[in-house]
Order: structure tokens, then sequence, then C-alpha cells
């Protein structure tokens, strides 16, 4: 049963879950102030928690074993369900994986359960806020999924309702102003995109992803027949939506404001999953269905992203709120993830997958330590901080690494990304050296902002009587950040297995095979020695 | 020649030559602050630095045993590629379409000798730490960053292929930036931590776009290969992956690597960022920023240097950077009063002489005095660590004097590298600098130029020098001797001082115009000399006795200069000393522009730009693209009925839209 189902059951199980949590008894609705002893007086805040600790491990548990049912190196889909929803519409429940929808589905069930092993702590509302969590689960895991149109569509709409709520319950100071504002860009994108699948489906009388990028198929067929002008339409209607969910310059300021007022868990799933989305949604949809459209509009997405990674980078620079920096750099970082993906060079945009999930590691960590130091201090303002070092020097060591692996330091993950772009960007022939040496200017700023932010926050002496007592990181802190730490490790140091992954290319439409080297492949044996006694 | 590649006997050794410096920092960092606990603060030390110095040392005794396996073939033929991990086999680092990468090792005689450099001074620097660090609290920290730094050097070295040397090259920057700021409660330290690795930084773009170009040039990242595929045996046939090498490719590909090596070998303008390095403990001055790292950039050039002399306007600007670097570097030596800011300034000085032999097209020269200047630079930069250990951490030059008697192991072992790094007749600096200084005046048309200027130099390095050792040592004490008392540093400080003494005495002797060997050693690494020969262009007899005459009265005339008492405290008013004095306002200038300039830029992009013009740009168009005005009033009542609401109304219009489109066919 699992068997055929395992795709089904990594997305529906959180939500079965978040089912589970709503009937654990307990108190719901407005609880008392965030100080109250809320989980000693019921104790069902621990229950809620401990159910959706179970669940989440259980979805990692079922994305290994995805990893492992997969094979590497075969095109098209895989571990794929059907079945009839809206016959009339030529709708179906269609799901099934590739490389990166994978690789994305195993970046967001890990990420998740850190958040959770992270919330454990939290004392507000916290049987909702895990509600909110599984069910986002559900949503983010059924986008990288979803092989139907439409099926995308209610899963990427599905996302909104619980970051939103998330950010709006549980952030900071200016949370109700983030929220709304991040639902609305967001949204607006979206509705541009029903507009566009509508259209596809009323033209083409499918909805199957795979059907519309299958070439030779009827609907492939009628797709690729539209007008060159309603096609260039219709592949911005998709491209807007995800530019801003990405998001690319000049829709990025949703993002510093989401992410400085939601809590910490929002935080690291909206850099490192819901940013993902946007990135995906070009490879997914966009490459196959409008390649030309793409490719003709390239030097538009190009100039772009090359100013994300340089405004995004010196913005973030003079940020005074630690979370603040992070959230801009996320726009400096996606902007390379971009210029990878419009690289059209197998290269860069498998250094652009790369990078993808790298960077949801590597600002994770960042998310999560700017969320243990506001957890110590209540503040993010890097000037209420100064010489913790030397009181925090487990915290310190781990932040040097998401420092530097934000910086692309080789041997960190962040490099393997960075320079497998740029590389491809300089090689491609839609971008070239230039936009490689736009994109690298990239590497010079994250040393700025990453070293001044380290320098402020972490160096000199201790300057505030509140920052000399301050514990360093508990046993908690350590399950979450220790998995982080060795990812960025891993990845800097053997990605083949990752990239492998991708070997098949993407989906149906096979672009992107990338050649990968087999365990095979020995040195170059030496010519037979000679004057050997 | 091209492709030949020898099979090694000693090849499963080569690993553990970097690895087991890695080792130490992997045990330092897990385990040091228990193994204080464990064995007591004392003991406790003892182990950790003497383990992390040993096992340096190990890979010390390995590289000569690579190097003597590899002396057993014929010269032209040693060179071997082998793999740098153990265990697993030969693993890809990165394999993704054109880009594929191995943790592989290039054993040759380049390679070897830095090995012996990097291992060797650095063993023996290592064992002067473990006296001189003696009392810091984060005395594991130390080791292990030091360590670490022996391991990404050793990878610099060892790289097969050019992007595993830039693994190398980013990793000894950050063990540089680890150490400049290893006080990091003292913010300067932490600034000039930072400067170091963001100076650096601008440098790897260079360096990081030429790695880009030389992938798209040639298709390759490995130097050689067996079958002679390698991107530096196809540049030595003046060939691509599919053509013709042009001299286009070859220079732009040569300027972004030099900017690289700017970066990291501190030259004009990325020069700033050295003198402020020394914010680090002295050990790690006399390691990293003397021995060392600093000079990866010259052996990178080397390494290229069938690349860079396809590119003669590059060369040109190689040795004119390098020279101007070096004069422009001893003028400030000439003026500070800070010991530690004379030697970075020298050291600044003495690697634009390398560059100046590089451009000259004498790689060999340049290496040459790249190993010499380690021997010489690491032990005044120890012996001043040790004169600052006598003082209790005093490092104002105008609070010494009168050392000699204090402290009688550092002086002469000072004097030693005074005279070397001085070109005294006879001693290491004086034959590597007269060959760089013999080959730039060979240049076509600017040579002479090249050999005034680069002898001038000669004549200022030996002015500062005489005039830091006649501060530190003669004349009487400056320092209040009834409050300080001077101590002579344990022998775990002076035998590294010694071993190095004799070498900067006699370790030049290898490279006397007569009986070249480190020219004829490093041939086969440096296969350039088959497209570009460089040639001599004063008698070699006349050069050494300039060179020498230059030397010897350098070191009078400083003596009669800067031997009275007082002389180190007076500051000419000439607009020459104040310039000099005042870093001749690069710093400054890079200070107003970069940081206070690119703060109050960022600050007007962040406020003006990004929240006044672009966010309520979009935020204007999306409310209007998204026809949201009306529900965005309603979103303070009920969110869920809004998003349902809106949901209808972006229905409606996509449908209008959906029909308008249809239609219109």
């Amino acid at each position: 049963m699992l068997e055929q189902h395992l795709l089904s059951a990594l997305i529906f199980l959180p939500l079965i879950g978040a089912v589970i949590v709503m009937l654990v008894p307990g108190r719901a609705g407005v609880a008392a102030s965030a100080s109250a002893h809320a989980d000693t007086s019921t104790g069902s805040n621990r229950s809620a928690w401990l159910v959706t600790f179970i669940v989440a491990a259980l979805e990692l548990v079922l994305g290994a074993q995805a990893w492992l049912r997969f094979r590497p190196g075969v095109a098209g889909f895989q571990l794929r369900e059907m079945a009839a929803w809206l016959p009339t519409f030529g709708i179906s429940y269609d799901v099934g994986v590739d490389g990166l929808g994978l690789l994305l589905i195993l970046l967001t069930v890990l990420l998740t359960f850190l958040c959770v092993v992270y919330s454990g702590t939290l004392r507000h509302r916290s049987k909702e806020y895990m509600v909110f969590l599984l069910v986002l689960e559900t949503a983010m895991v059924g986008v990288f999924a979803a092989l139907d149109l439409v099926l995308f569509y209610v899963f990427w709409e599905v996302v909104l309702i619980p970051m939103y709520f998330l950010i709006g319950i549980w952030g900071h100071e200016r949370r109700i102003y983030a929220a709304v504002k991040f639902f609305l860009f967001t949204f607006v994108g979206s509705v541009l995109m029903l507009v566009g699948i509508v259209f596809v489906i009323v033209q083409t009388g499918s909805s199957s992803l795979v059907a519309l990028t299958t070439s030779g198929t009827e609907a492939a067929t009628r797709l690729a027949g539209l007008p060159a002008q309603q096609l260039l339409l219709l592949y911005w209607a998709f491209a807007l939506a995800f530019m801003i969910k990405v998001p690319m310059f000049p829709f990025h300021t949703w993002l510093p404001d989401a992410h400085v007022e939601a809590p910490t868990a929002g935080s690291v799933l909206l850099a490192g999953v819901l940013l993902k989305m946007g990135v995906y949604g070009f490879l997914r949809f966009c490459l196959p269905m409008f390649s030309n459209q793409m490719h003709e509009t390239a030097p538009i997405f190009l100039a772009l992203a090359v100013i994300a990674v340089v405004y995004g980078a010196i913005v973030a620079a003079v940020q005074p709120d630690m979370k603040k920096l992070v959230a801009y750099t996320s726009v400096s970082h996606m902007g390379i993830v971009m210029l990878g993906v419009f690289s059209f060079h197998p290269t860069g945009m498998t250094g652009a997958i790369l990078q993808s999930i790298n960077h949801g590691i590597s600002t994770g960590m960042l998310f999560f330590l700017v969320g243990m130091l506001y957890d110590r201090r209540h503040t993010r303002e890097i000037a209420a901080f100064g010489g913790i070092r030397r009181v925090l020097p487990v915290l310190s060591a781990v932040f040097l690494v998401a420092a530097f692996s934000s910086a692309a330091l080789p041997l960190t993950n962040g490099f393997v990304g960075e320079f497998l772009v740029l590389q491809g960007i300089y090689l491609s022939a839609f971008s070239g050296p230039l936009y490689a040496a736009g994109g690298a200017l990239g590497m010079v700023l994250s040393a700025v902002y990453m070293l001044w932010l380290f320098q402020r926050a972490f160096c000199g002496p201790v300057v505030h009587e509140a920052n000399r007592a301050l514990p360093d990181l508990s046993i908690r802190e350590k399950v979450v950040l220790v998995p982080l730490v060795a990812l960025v490790f891993w990845f800097g140091c053997y990605v083949t297995p990752w990239v492998r992954a991708l070997g098949g290319g993407l989906g149906a439409s096979g672009i992107l095979k990338v050649q990968v080297a087999s365990r095979q492949d020995k040195l170059p044996t030496p010519e037979p020695q000679e004057g050997v006694r | 020649m091209t492709g030949a590649l020898v099979q090694l006997r000693t090849a499963g050794l080569v690993w553990a030559i970097p690895c087991l410096p890695l080792l130490g920092f992997l045990a330092w960092t897990f385990t040091g602050g228990r193994l204080l606990k464990l064995f007591g603060e004392k003991t406790g030390k003892r182990i950790v630095g003497g383990l992390a110095t040993a096992l340096v040392l190990a890979s010390f005794v390995l590289s000569i045993l690579v190097l003597l396996d590899l002396l057993g073939h014929e010269p032209e033929r040693r060179r071997s590629v082998v793999p740098l991990l153990p265990f697993v086999g030969d693993v890809p680092w990165i394999s993704v379409d054109t880009v594929q990468v191995y943790f592989r090792g290039l054993v040759d005689p380049l390679s070897m000798l830095m090995c012996l450099i990097v291992t060797g001074v650095g063993g023996l620097i290592h064992l002067y730490a473990t006296g001189y660090m003696a009392h810091d609290k984060d005395y594991p920290r130390f080791f292990a960053y030091f360590n670490l730094f022996i391991f990404a050097m050793l990878t610099l070295v060892l790289a097969e292929s050019i992007l595993l040397m830039f693994v190398g090259w980013e990793g000894v920057g950050l063990c540089s930036y680890l150490l400049i700021s290893f006080w990091y409660e003292d913010m300067d330290n932490a600034k000039a931590g930072n400067k170091a690795f963001i100076v650096n930084r601008v440098g790897d773009l260079g360096f990081a776009l030429g790695i880009m170009a030389i992938l798209a040039t040639f298709g390759t990242f490995s130097f050689h290969t067996a079958d002679g595929k390698g991107f530096l045996d196809l540049a030595s046939q003046k060939l691509t992956a599919n053509g013709a090498l042009t001299a286009g490719t070859a220079s732009l590909i040569a300027a972004l690597l030099f900017i690289g090596a700017c970066g990291k070998s501190a030259q004009f303008p990325l020069h700033i960022w050295l003198p402020d390095a020394m914010a680090g403990p002295t050990p790690v001055s006399a390691l990293i920023h003397a021995a060392t790292m600093v000079t990866a950039g010259v052996v990178m050039v080397s390494r290229m240097s069938v690349l860079f002399v396809q590119a003669p306007a590059v060369m040109t600007a190689v040795a004119v950077v390098g020279l101007f670097t070096a004069i422009f570097a001893a003028t400030i030596a000439l003026t500070q009063t800070d010991i530690k800011k004379v030697l970075a300034y020298s050291t600044v000085s003495q690697l634009g002489f390398m560059f100046l032999g590089c451009g000259a097209g004498a790689f060999a020269a340049g290496m040459f005095h790249v190993t010499t200047h380690a021997f010489f630079k690491a032990l005044l930069f120890l012996g001043a660590g040790s004169v600052i250990h006598s003082l209790n951490g005093e490092q104002d030059m105008r609070r010494m004097g009168g050392l000699a008697r204090y402290v009688r192991g550092t002086y002469w072992t000072m004097i030693a590298g005074w005279a070397a790094i001085s070109g005294f007749p006879g001693l290491a600096g004086f034959w590597s600098k007269d060959a760089i200084l013999g080959f730039a005046a060979g240049v076509s048309g600017i040579g002479m130029a090249l050999y005034v200027v680069g002898t001038i130099t000669a004549f200022i390095t030996g002015l500062y020098m005489t005039r830091l050792i006649a501060a530190t040592f003669w004349s009487s004490p400056r320092f209040d001797e009834q409050a300080t008392h001077p101590h002579e540093s344990p022998p775990s400080m002076l035998f590294p001082l010694g071993v190095l003494a004799l070498l900067s005495i006699v370790g030049g002797l290898v490279g006397t115009p007569w009986a070249n060997r480190v020219e004829h050693f490093l041939e086969t690494s440096l296969p350039s000399a088959s497209l570009f020969a460089p040639h001599e262009g004063v008698p070699v007899v006349a050069g050494l006795v300039i060179g020498g005459l230059v030397a010897v009265v350098a070191m009078a005339a400083g003596a009669m200069l800067y031997g009275s008492r007082r002389a180190i405290e007076s500051e000419s008013r000439n607009a020459f000393a104040v310039g000099a004095r005042h870093l001749w306002y690069v710093d400054s200038a890079a200070t107003a522009t970069f940081v206070r300039g690119g703060g109050r830029f960022a600050t007007i992009l962040w406020k003006a730009v990004d929240q006044g013009i672009v966010d309520r740009l979009v935020n204007a168009v999306a409310f209007v693209a998204g026809l949201l005005s009306e529900i965005g009033r309603g979103l303070q009542t009920g969110y869920v009925r809004v998003y349902l609401t809106t949901m209808l109304a972006g229905l409606v219009v996509m449908l209008l839209w959906a029909f308008m489109l249809a239609g219109a066919k």
C-alpha cells in the first residue's frame, strides 16, 4: 500500500497529523499571555508538540524512503501516482518527482523537522502553531510533487494560508503589516498564474504537465501552436508569479518585512523552502512549456538577477537588524540562483538547483541562529550584542560556519553552487563573462556583510551587561544545528550523490541531462615506469 | 616532455602531507579544551602544542621522502599526479557537466619545494609558538587554526587543478582571517581580520573569473594530465581545447589571475591589508604574513608561467606593479616606528621583488627569492616576536633600544636576518635579489630602468633594516630599566631562530650564478622557458659586485644615520617623509571611499531607493494590478472571507481575459 502511495503519504501525512493535533485535548483559541506557563498548567502544548514531532520525523523517514526508491539518472518522473479528479476539465490528481522535485522535498521535510524540534519551547498558542506548521508541510511537499497544473495551483495557494497566520499571530511588532504585504504580493502573482493555467486548459484541453511538455502529444502540439503573442503573455503570467516568489528585484520588498516579522520557524521555511518555489516554477513550468519565450526574455531576467545580487548585498550590509540583514542576503543569493536558471547551460542550471538547496541550508541556519540569539536577548539589533563570542563559543563557531557557507567559501556548500552558476554563466551563449563578473561581485560583498555582522555582534569586548551570562547552545539547539552543519560540509566536499539524482534531467522534457562521473573513473594511468630497479 | 607523468613509489604517502595537519585541526577543535581539563593546564598545553608541531614535522619528513623519490627520476620526467583522498578512492569533488574536479595532487619540483618550505619553516614556527603562546587562554584554538593553515597551504601548493588550488587559496585566506582576529576581544584585531579577508576577496574575484576563463578556453581545470591535455600542457603548445591560443586570450587569463595574485601577495593597491594583519600573534605574522601565504601569488604566477609568457603586456604589468610596490613599500618601511609594521612593509616590498622577477620571465629567480625570503623574513619576525616577548608586549621601537645585551641569542640571530635581507655578500638574500635584478635588467626596453629602480630599492632595504636593528638593539635603552627587565626567550623559541639564522646565511648557496641548483631543479615546473628565455641584462660578476656594494654601503649609511639613541624619535618634516609616514595616503583614501563612502551609499540605497522608491512603487503597482484596493481595505475584517472573495474576483478577471485572448485569435 505504502509502496504505491509513497508520495501521497509524504504529502498528506502532515495534514492527518494536523487533524490529530487539533483533536489533542487542551486549550484552543486565544491563550494567555506569552509568559504564562500554559504547558505546565494543561499539558496540551506538550502533547501537541509530541504528535507534531512524530509526524515530522515520520516525514523524514518517508523522505529517506523516497530517496532510496528513486533511481537516479533515469529520465522522466518517478514514484508517480495518478487518479481522476475533475475529468470533465481534464484535471487529475497527478504526482511524481524527478531529481529536482525530490531534492526540494527532502529539503522541505528536513527543515520542517528541524523547525518542529526548535519550536518545542514555544509557549504561546503552540497547538495552533503546530497545526499550521503541518498544514504548511503538506502544501510545500505538494507543490514540489504536483504534476497537474490545477493541483499545483491548489498547493501553491494553500502554502500562503498557514504562512500568513504564522507571521500574523506569532510574528513580532509589525506582524500584521508584514503578513498582509506578504499575502498580497504573492497573491497578485498567483492570480496571474491562475489566469494562465485556466487559459492553458481552455486552449489545450489538458492540465497535465507531462502531456503539455512531452513533445508530440496533442496538448503539447496545441500549446506550441498558439500565436506567439499569446504564448508570451502566458509566459509572463507564470513568470511574474514566480518572480514575486523568488523574489526577483524589484519585487523583493515583501521579503525583508515578512522575514523580520515572522517567527523563527516561519523565517526558516520562508527562506529555505518558499523562495525555492519560485525557482522551481521557472524550471518546472516555464522552461519546458515556454522555452522560446524564456530564452527571448532572458536578458531582462539576467539583468534583474545581477542587480539583485549586488543591490541585495549592498543593502544587507548596512542593516541594523540582524534578521533583516539575513533577509536581504536572500535577495542577493536568489539573484545568483536566477542567474543560473537563465544561463540555460547545464553547469549553470545544475548550480542553480544546488544553490537553491544550499541557500535553504545556510540561510536556514542563519535564521535559526538569529532566532536563538533573539530567544536569549529578545532583540535583533546588532548593536545590542557585541563580544558574545567569548560568552557563546559554540554558537559563535556555528555562526562562523554559516557565515562562510553564505560567503561561498570552498569546501562549504555555498561555493559549489555559486561556482557552478558563475561558471555556467561564463560559458553560456546567453550571458557570458560580463554577467559572470557581475554575479561574482556577490562573492566580495557577501564577505563584507557577513564578516561585518560577525565583527559587530560577536567580536570586541562585551559591552552590555545583559550579554555577560548568556547560556551557550542547549541540547535542543544543537540537535537543530548539527545536521545543517553536516550538510554544509557534505555538499561542500562531496556533492556527487545529489548531482546524480539530477542526472535524469528535468521531468518529461529531459532538459538538463547532466554528465556525472561514475565511480569507475580512475586516475589516468601513467605510462609504465622505466628505469626502476 | 608534456604529458609525461611518472608513477611514484611514494604516491601512497602524499595524501598524508596535507591530511596530518588537518587531523590536528579536528583534534584541537573538538578535544583541545577537554585535553587541557584532563591533563591540567600546563601539561595539556604541552600535549596540544607538541603534537601540533609533531604533525607538521611529520608532514615535513613525508615531503622529504616524496622529494627523494621524485629526484630518482630524470629531471624532465619529475611530474606525477596522485590522489589526495585517503581510503575512499579517487572520488570526485565536483562532477557536473563541464566541471570535473578531483582531490588530486601534482607532485613536481615546484610543489615539493613549497611543501618543504611550508612544513619546514612552518614546523619551526609551530615550535616557536608553543613557547610564545604558552600563556594564552585560547591555546588549543590557536593550534587548531595554525594546523588548519598548514593544511590549506599544502592544498594550495599540491593541487593538481586550478580549482583545487583555489580551495587552498581561499582556505589560507580563512585561516589568515581567523588568526589575525585571534584576539578578537580587541575590536581593532577583528577589523584587521575583516580587512584582510575582504581585500583578498577582491583579488579572488579576479582569480575566480580567471579560473572560469581557463575552463572556457581549455575545457579543463587540470594543470597536467597523462594524455597531455592539461591546460598547461595545451598552453605550452600554444593550443586551446579546440584551436590555437591567441595572445588576447592568454592575456585575459593572465591578467585576471594576476589580480588574484595581487590580493594574496599584497601588491599595490591591494597591499593595504597586510600591514594591518600584524594585529595577529607574531608567529602568525611570521608564518602566514611573511614566509608562506603571502608568497602564494608568486607560486601561482610561476605555476601559470606558460600562460603569462604568452601575454607580454601582462608580463610588463607584473614587473612594473612588482617594482612599484617594492619601492613604494620600502619608503614606508623607512618611516614606521612599530617594529612589526616595518617588517610588514618590508614583506610587501620583498614580494614586489619576487613579482619583478616573474615579470622579467625569471620565474625560477622569483621562486628562489620566495625560498630565501621565507628563511630570513620568518627569522626577522620571530626575532621581533622574541623582542616583543622580552618587553612584555612592547612593539614601539621608540621604547626599545640597547637590547643587544639583554637578549643576546635573539640579537645575533637577528643580525643574520638583517644581513641576509639587506643582501650582504654571500648571504641568502644576496643571491636571490641579484638574480632578480639581473634578469630585470634584461627586459627589453625598460630593463635598465627596472634595474636602477630595483637597485635603489635594495639600497632602501638596507637602510630601513639597519634602522630597525639600531633602534632595537643598539645604543642604550629608551624604556624604563627599573620597571622593565627584558628576559631572553625560552629555548623553544630560540632554537627555531638559530635554525633560520643558519638557513639565512647559507641557504642562498643553492642558487649561485655558477651552480644554480634551484633553477635546474625547478625547470620541469616552469616549462615557459621553452617559449620565452629571460636573460641577464648585466654581466654576472658586475651585478654581484654592484649588489654587494649597495648592501654594504646601505648598512653602513644606516648605521651612521640611525645609530644614535634619539634617531628613531626624530621625525623629518620634509614632504617625502610625511607622505611615507602616512602610508602615502592610500589607506585613508581607501577607507574614505569604500568604508565610509560605501556605507553611506549603501544606506542611501536602502532608505531612499529600496524603501522610498522600489517598495512604494511596487506596492502601488501590486494594488492596482490586482484590483485589490477595494479588498485591501476589507482585509481588516475577516481574512478567510477576503481570501475567497479575492479568488473569485481573480477568477472573473481571468476568465474575461481568457475569452478576450481566445477571441483575438
